[in-house]
């Protein structure tokens, strides 16, 4: 419709008590894009993603959501604007049943959008539904990260933030949930991918940055990022 | 001799009851914040003499109509402490919102004090002082209205928790708050409603067990520590196991007062306590925090 960037975050800083975690962070994100963000351990990642999500307080900057300045905004809130994050570690809620877990992630929406967050999680994770009535703390890590995806799709986010969805998985676990972002993207998804398996986001993503010590330093094309000298040798070991 | 057996079990429970009403209080209030609220105690208290002074002391409302007022004054109360001392400290850290809730507790306790007095106060049972004859026992009415009550509150809080959408969405936040709030939960809302559930099963049991034990300005501070002993020996963060620890703890009172002595019932239930602590340290029902990596 219009050309404002799904996604503008601003001159963004956060810190944990004095010690700064991210500084100035700039970027955007537009609509139906898949941006990776790529970084080592303790770079900042994680803290971004929660400042947008709204669960951790910032220092200064601005994210605007849809153009919309969206600072001021609680975490509930966004989720209801369409901004829905699959945190790193996947943190389902052990103890509630695999179909609870979904319906919790579909909270404060309509009945009609349940219902289809509900096929749809099905459908795209069929082990999922065998085991609905299994409490999700008996999941292995592959399928409780399935979960955790199928949790956050179900408020049929515009933005969805992944933390780190390889971590700790089996590859052939990793090559499916790589899969199914890939998917997610082509059915018209917005992601913002955060990983250190830095080789697989920026081969799938659209464009990327790369985030040290809580400042952007480098941003481009997924490609172009990947076969760029510093990046080569910062995170990818070649 | 199963007559005995038979008087020392319906004692137990009745007490047991009270205590299992304070203890799944403080349950999910640790659900849902990790905060131990000592103010819990007080709020069976406020039940039981806000009873006494609308019907008894006043007569300002009938029986029927004193004890839901009763209640729900409680529940307020309970959310104004919620909003008052809690929210507004919270990013103070546990061990500073676990004083102020004894600081509430005192609070509590001394307007009471100075706006109701210090004598004891009572009310009839709701059903006389007629007795119910089993197994050779004698056993008061008023016992059935509480151990009636209690399970129909386990059923319902059973159902909530179970359920219903903000049911699971409580015991979301209490398994993992982060999470419960990247989907969409309002954590502060889930606080607020435990704190005004707490506040009314207390009050609840302080308005059923006033006809039999009566009460005071300060009762609730021993029931405090009876109901928290009922959470530590059911498992704490479970409401359920709470209950269990309660009639528990009761039965065991009831147990030593009448086979042994009374002047021994709270040492050997406190003994029993910390010897199921040493066992299983996460209580009868409790479960051992895990986390699977």
């Amino acid at each position: 419709m219009s050309a404002v960037p799904l996604l503008q975050v601003q001159d963004l800083s956060s810190s944990y008590g004095r010690i700064r975690v991210l500084s100035t962070v700039s970027l955007e994100i537009g609509r139906g894009e898949l941006v990776a963000l790529v970084g080592s351990n303790g770079a900042g990642k994680t803290t971004l993603l929660r400042c947008l999500s709204g669960v951790q307080p910032i220092d200064g900057g601005t994210i605007r959501f849809g153009g919309h300045d969206i600072n001021h905004l609680r975490a509930s809130e966004r989720v209801a604007l369409g901004i829905a994050q699959v945190p790193e570690g996947r943190l389902v809620f052990p103890q509630l049943t695999i179909e609870d877990n979904l319906l919790l992630g579909g909270y404060g929406r309509n009945r009609a959008t349940v219902s289809a967050g509900f096929t749809r999680a099905y459908a795209m994770f069929p082990i999922l539904a065998e085991r609905r009535r299994q409490l999700a703390g008996t999941l292995s890590g592959g399928q409780q990260q399935m979960l955790a995806l199928g949790r956050a799709l179900m408020s049929a986010p515009k933005l969805l933030l992944l933390d780190e969805p390889s971590m700790g998985l089996a590859p052939v676990v990793v090559e499916r949930i790589f899969d199914i972002i890939d998917e997610l993207r082509a059915s018209g998804t917005t992601i913002l991918l955060v990983e250190q398996n830095a080789n697989a986001a920026l081969a799938l993503a659209d464009r990327g940055y790369v985030i040290e010590t809580g400042r952007i330093v480098l941003a481009g094309d997924g490609l172009d990022l990947l076969e760029d000298r510093r990046v080569q040798e910062a995170y990818l070991g070649v | 001799m199963l007559a005995d057996f038979a008087q020392f079990t319906a004692s137990g429970l009745t007490r047991g009851a009270i205590y299992a009403l304070v203890g799944m209080g403080f349950a999910i209030i640790y659900n849902a914040s990790n905060i131990i609220n000592f103010a819990q105690g007080e709020f069976v208290m406020l039940g039981g003499m806000l009873t006494a002074f609308l019907f008894t002391t006043t007569g300002l409302l009938p029986i029927w109509l004193a004890v839901p007022v009763a209640i729900a004054a409680a529940t307020i109360a309970g959310v104004a402490f919620y909003r008052l001392a809690i929210e507004p400290a919270q990013r103070a850290g546990l061990a500073t919102l676990i004083i102020i809730t004894i600081g509430g507790s005192v609070l509590l306790r001394g307007i009471v004090e100075v706006t109701l007095g210090k004598r004891e106060f009572v009310f009839p049972a709701f059903s006389g002082e007629s007795n119910v004859q089993v197994l050779g026992a004698s056993i008061a009415s008023q016992s059935l209205w509480v151990l009636g009550t209690l399970a129909i509150v386990a059923a319902l809080l059973w159902w909530f928790f179970e359920k219903t959408l903000f049911g699971k969405a409580m015991r979301a936040t209490a398994q993992s708050p982060l999470a419960a709030q990247l989907v969409g939960i309002e954590t502060r809302h889930v606080l607020l409603v435990s704190f005004a559930l707490a506040a009314a099963l207390g009050a609840l049991g302080g308005v059923l067990t006033t006809p039999i034990t009566l009460t005071r300005y300060d009762i609730g501070i021993m029931l405090g520590l009876k109901g928290f002993a009922a959470t530590m020996l059911g498992g704490l963060g479970n409401p359920f196991g709470a209950l269990a620890g309660g009639l528990v703890l009761g039965l065991v009172e009831a147990f030593t007062g009448g086979y042994v002595s009374s002047g021994y019932q709270d040492a050997i239930a406190f003994l029993l306590i910390l010897t199921v602590l040493m066992v299983r340290p996460g209580g009868l029902f409790g479960r051992v925090a895990m986390d699977r990596v």
